[in-house]
């Protein structure tokens, strides 16, 4: 019954994507809220103005630096946070097939569309 | 008055004569201050001499008489048939443990992962005795006495779902025990010990369900003391990535 624990530890690399997984967590957690009670109920009920989510004033937003930044940042690290969960959540339901490319699609997705919206920011400049 | 009887469901297990574990009823009587464990004497004394347990001291600090009570991970001696009374109750071996015999389990490879973390205190350099003792503050005490308070029953590893599907994983009494000398003032092995925290099988193996602390009969939280490590191996990631060894 000896494991593993004779021989060297090998470091994980799990570091990075619970990083990321932490940091988008921690904005969907406080932030996802708020944008559904802007976008969903207040806007459509009439409680805040639709100017304030038209398109020159988001375009406005989305073409500064900090607007980009904001945008960015609110988009990947959630969707890190998302991909993260899931690649965890198969192993947990017992899918341990193919975990090195559970692991590619996962995270491939994830940094996939971070570029695709990082490009989408800045040809918007 | 006619005596109140309780159902009492047993898993049994005897390898040279059971191809498979099967359940065994016992009925007896009903008794509001009868512990499980005292109710497995009572079977063993009175109704059938067969049924093997572990147990030692009846009062939650040896961590000998672990078992699943309907499905959950307790002492025996700290639940009370009260506590399920009048329904029936069904006694099973620890899960997540191979069985032996009856409620007896295989507990090798557990015992292994607490050797496995180094659970003694490794100086920065040997003092002899007339060095006098090693001072500490009741603050520094405070870092790690939780999770001294541990007493290797071993309901964590039974309630751990990751360590279910993954024996590889050190688990949780594990990682609060390497956590204890960790963040003790007057252990100085916390790097060497940091590699087993690192690995896959360390502190990532945990996706922080949170069951192991939840059934815990010494109030210890391992699920704490992994989150906490998870801070600490995501900051010696850095620090290697810049500084390798």
């Amino acid at each position: 019954m000896s494991h593993s624990q004779h021989t060297e530890p090998k470091r994980s690399h799990e570091p990075i994507f619970w990083g990321l997984f932490g940091a988008g967590g921690m904005l969907t957690a406080f932030l996802t809220p708020v944008m559904v009670l802007v976008t969903g109920i207040l806007v459509p009920l009439g409680l805040m103005s639709p100017e304030a989510l038209s398109y020159e004033r988001i375009h406005d937003f989305a073409t500064t630096w900090y607007g980009a930044a904001v945008l960015f940042v609110l988009i990947a690290l959630p969707l890190w946070h998302t991909l993260h969960r899931i690649y965890h959540g198969l192993h947990d339901i017992g899918i341990h097939r193919g975990r090195d490319i559970q692991q590619v699609v996962s995270y491939g997705f994830a940094f996939a569309v971070s570029v695709f919206v990082f490009t989408l920011l800045l040809q918007m400049f | 008055m006619a005596e109140t009887l309780i159902d009492i469901d047993i898993l049994r297990y005897r390898p040279e004569e059971d191809d498979a574990p099967h359940l065994q009823t016992y009925q007896i009587p009903f008794d509001d201050e009868m512990s499980i464990l005292e109710a497995l004497q009572y079977i063993k004394d009175e109704l059938d001499s067969t049924v093997s347990f572990r147990w030692s001291c009846r009062m939650a600090i040896c961590g000998s008489c672990g078992m699943m009570v309907n499905g959950e991970p307790k002492l025996g001696c700290k639940v009370f048939l009260r506590d399920y009374f009048p329904n029936k109750i069904t006694l099973e071996p620890l899960a997540n443990f191979p069985i032996e015999r009856d409620l007896v389990v295989v507990m090798d490879d557990f015992i292994e992962k607490l050797e496995s973390i180094k659970p003694y205190i490794i100086p920065a350099q040997e003092k002899s005795i007339d060095d006098g003792e090693y001072i500490q503050t009741p603050e520094q005490m405070a870092k790690y006495k939780q999770f001294s308070m541990c007493i290797n029953c071993g309901l964590c590893y039974a309630a751990c779902p990751q360590y279910a599907l993954n024996k590889e994983f050190t688990g949780p009494a594990a990682l609060s025990l390497l956590a204890r000398y960790n963040r003790d003032s007057r252990d100085a092995g916390g790097a060497e010990r940091m590699k087993i925290v690192n690995a896959e099988e360390g502190v990532w193996g945990c996706t922080f369900v949170g069951y192991c602390s939840k059934v815990c009969p010494k109030g210890v939280d391992p699920a704490a003391a992994i989150q906490l490590f998870k801070v600490e191996s995501a900051k010696d990631y850095l620090i290697a990535m810049f500084k390798p060894d």
